[in-house]
């Protein structure tokens, strides 16, 4: 981790990326190298532990390594979770009452 | 560095049900109706159940894995087969853990009934949450850069 910030590019990078996701692209912007430059030092970063980045499609994406945010992101997967169980819940409940779905 | 924290966090849960709006609102009316499907546990009806604006709804439990609950909701709107908006605060065993906003709400569609959840919280206190982390990294970024520099 040393090594990953020893470099004054990868500190700018990381201190972005504490402020939220962002593509290689954005990253990339308002650096004065070519993207491959940039490419290197995000492999650098995420070999160091300090990122994660994630293709979807053409897009990359990197993050601050998650483990030990993820509880907040945990707890509004959990919400979201327990409304769709909750959406089960009801649909069974008012197609018990109605026979079928009615009407 | 504050031992206290908040973390925001938005979701949307959207389901089509095959039921008429009428039926579906008063699921969420009734509160004996509410108790079968809300809880992960059915059967309890709330202790408190005002269903009109500025009312108040109370229930507790226990989760699967033995801890107590309490969930307190205040309505601030409700339009009848349109929307039911409440605030509401999470306790788990006597501690106060989230705030949060709700919207449902409920639209006729060609299989019967649009329903929308949408959810904005702010979980309390949590412990190596995202500002906490992003906190230690920037601070480790600043140390390194002045002990770099020779400062």
């Amino acid at each position: 981790m040393f090594q990953a910030l020893a470099d004054p590019t990868r500190r700018a990078i990381v201190e972005r990326l504490s402020q939220g996701p962002a593509s290689v692209s954005d990253l990339a912007r308002p650096l004065p190298m070519s993207l491959p430059a940039v490419v290197q030092h995000l492999q650098l970063l995420e070999h160091s532990g300090l990122i994660r980045t994630e293709k979807t499609g053409r897009v990359r994406t990197c993050t601050i390594d998650a483990a030990a945010l993820s509880e907040a992101e945990q707890w509004i997967n959990g919400q979201r979770l327990a409304w769709q169980r909750r959406f089960d819940r009801l649909g069974a409940f008012l197609d018990g009452e109605t026979g079928e779905g009615s009407d | 560095m504050s031992d206290h924290s908040v973390a925001h966090g938005t979701l949307v849960v959207e389901r089509e049900l095959p039921h008429p709006v009428a039926r579906v609102f008063a699921a969420w009316a009734d509160p004996v109706q509410k108790a079968k499907w809300f809880g992960d546990r059915g059967d309890n009806p709330p202790s408190v159940f005002e269903f009109r604006p500025g009312g108040r709804e109370s229930s507790t439990g226990a989760t699967p894995d033995g801890r107590t609950y309490r969930f307190d909701v205040l309505y601030n709107d409700i339009v009848p087969e349109n929307r039911i908006l409440y605030s509401y605060d999470m306790h788990v065993d006597g501690r106060k853990i989230s705030v949060s906003l709700a919207a449902i709400e409920f639209s006729p569609s060609p299989r019967g009934t649009k329903l929308k959840a949408t959810e904005y919280g702010l979980f309390l206190d949590g412990l190596d949450t995202l500002d906490q982390r992003r906190e230690g990294i920037v601070s480790l970024v600043d140390n390194l850069s002045r002990y770099l520099d020779g400062e």
